[in-house]
């Protein structure tokens, strides 16, 4: 019985992937191919990663309301982008091939990330809120810093930026997609490989820790993946923030029993299946006359609405 | 044998406990007692290793607890906490089953399975054991929390505050069944405990703590008499004979 909801999912995932893939082919059908499944290959990358992210990092803070966004990545990648643009200048950012730019903010973002939680946690006894709260402030910090940074350059320049602050799943390079491909699956192993762990870790920690579990060693590990998580579906097409949350309720509510084996692979079809509907939608619907963003944000914020006024969420 | 030598604990500048140096016997029931506020959780939470110990020195059966590994730890000693809220939807007998978790990593073998349906049937929960956890009472979720310490299989069990939300038929049933699983199963156990009357009915042995310092330790028939409840918890007790047993009257 657990399985038929995965199957659900994938079937649902394989069918909308072939509506977006095919709805309104004509004209040079193979580069329209080429461009759309590679498209295809990033929602799914992206959304997978981020539904799983957000599984994970409610599971290590024990809550069900909160998201990595709250930690202030996004702000993070958009200062990173900036200060990018700050420091060496619109026109050498855009003759940067994409892939090293990809790799310079992911990578940064990571040892951002990593540094901060090494920081954070490695004092015994500090709790993750006080690092959530640390997230909330210094989420703020890096808008103000970024919109300051922002006032002191070149209007032009400026335009560069704000593209880049709006999901976009239009303009990510091949390279950069097979690298984060390769990310995400080794992260996802990792995480099934440990499934069983995160169930205990879900317990609590007192429970894990009388169960003879490090608590706080996995739990900055598994910070490590989230923010891997998090960085690459970030700098590869930038900040979602409500998809995670959507995926996540959605996703308690689907699975059978509160096994990480399945929250997993549930949140991983949720977020593919959602970004792919939502393109699709906006694409062929909308006749991209709104931003993906948007769209998501308006059937997740809809969903979201009614799942709490039916009592679904705690 | 549990040896606590100059275990003192702050948070901030607010002293928890203060050198307290004693043993605790292998065998029997160790009932923890002492007003709000002593140290008594304290007190279970740092054997348990659930803080880090600040100053002195804890072994478990000569297993210190700063240089054992944790999982050899969890083999050893078992811990029912006060504050069980667990965020996540599972069932009776699926957290029964997290108690295996130090013997078999999450992968369930035969013996795993006997020895979980053995910790329902001990501890009443064979018909609930399909419940979610949030749709019982707290008494039978407490009930609950101590069957998956049972099944954890441990020469220690340490509990704080079990009776807490239990009726009178299931605080007797569970003194009960701590008693046989000491006398048959060779079981220490370390409780807190808030009704004197409780320790001196089941306990073999007594810790008296006040605002984080040792009052008394000892057998239970010696320590815990009117005069040293009384300088524990500032009340006047009548000791009265009920039978073979000596109880406290203090209402």
């Amino acid at each position: 019985m657990a399985n038929r909801q995965i199957w659900l999912l994938v079937a649902g995932l394989l069918l909308s992937s072939m509506i977006y893939l095919l709805w309104g082919l004509s004209g040079n059908i193979s580069f329209i191919l080429e461009l759309r499944s590679k498209k295809l290959l990033t929602l799914i990358a992206v959304g997978g990663a981020i539904g799983v992210a957000t599984i994970l990092f409610q599971t290590i803070s024990a809550n069900r309301i909160l998201t990595p966004a709250i930690m202030g990545f996004d702000a993070l990648y958009i200062l990173l982008q900036t200060l990018f643009v700050f420091i060496l200048g619109g026109m050498s950012i855009a003759l940067l091939p994409n892939s090293v730019v990809f790799m310079g903010t992911s990578g940064m973002m990571v040892i951002c990330a990593t540094i901060l939680y090494q920081f954070l946690l490695k004092k015994d006894g500090q709790d993750l809120h006080v690092l959530i709260l640390v997230g909330v402030i210094f989420g703020l910090f890096f808008r103000s810093i970024t919109s300051f940074m922002q006032r002191l350059i070149d209007p032009s320049e400026f335009a560069m930026i704000q593209s880049s602050m709006f999901a976009s799943f239009s303009s990510v390079d091949g390279f950069s997609l097979i690298i984060s491909c390769i990310l995400i699956l080794t992260c996802l192993a990792v995480i099934f490989k440990h499934s069983r762990l995160l169930d205990v870790l879900a317990l609590g920690r007192e429970m894990a820790v009388s169960l003879g579990v490090s608590y706080i060693a996995h739990q900055r590990y598994f910070l490590i993946i989230i923010s891997l998580l998090v960085c690459i579906s970030t700098a590869l097409v930038g900040p979602i923030t409500f998809l995670g949350l959507l995926v996540s309720a959605i996703t308690y509510h689907l699975a059978p029993k509160f096994k990480h084996a399945q929250l997993v692979s549930i949140s991983f079809l949720l977020g593919a299946l959602f970004l792919v509907l939502g393109q699709t939608a906006f694409e062929r619907v909308l006749r991209l006359q709104s931003t993906l963003s948007i769209v998501i944000e308006f059937i997740g914020g809809t969903l979201f609405l009614y799942l709490v006024i039916r009592g679904r969420l705690k | 044998m549990i040896n606590i030598s100059n275990v003192s604990h702050q948070i901030g500048t607010s002293v928890i406990l203060d050198d307290i140096c004693l043993e605790i016997p292998s065998n029997g029931i160790t009932a923890i007692i002492g007003p709000n506020g002593a140290g008594k959780s304290t007190l279970v939470n740092l054997i348990a290793r659930q803080a880090a110990l600040q100053n002195g020195r804890i072994a478990i059966d000569d297993l210190d607890l700063s240089s054992t590994a944790t999982e050899a730890l969890a083999l050893k000693m078992a811990l029912v906490s006060q504050s069980v809220g667990v965020a996540s939807r599972i069932r009776v007998k699926e957290l029964i089953a997290f108690g295996r978790w130090p013997h078999n990593k999450g992968v369930l073998r035969e013996t795993d399975k006997n020895v979980i349906n053995l910790a329902l049937e001990r501890f009443d929960l064979v018909e609930l054991q399909n419940r979610f956890l949030d749709q019982i009472s707290g008494g039978q979720r407490q009930r609950a929390f101590i069957a998956m310490a049972f099944a954890q299989e441990t020469d220690w069990m340490l509990l704080d505050e079990p009776l807490n939300n239990l009726d009178m038929f299931h605080a007797r049933a569970l003194m009960q069944e701590l008693r046989s699983l000491t006398d048959h199963g060779n079981k220490g156990i370390v409780m807190v405990i808030h009704d004197v009357n409780y320790a001196a009915r089941w306990s073999d042995n007594c810790i008296g703590l006040q605002s984080g310092k040792l009052i008394f330790s000892g057998p239970t028939n010696e320590v815990l008499t009117p005069k040293n409840i009384k300088d524990l918890f500032k009340i006047e007790v009548s000791r009265v004979s009920c039978g073979s047993q000596q109880l406290f009257d203090h209402y």
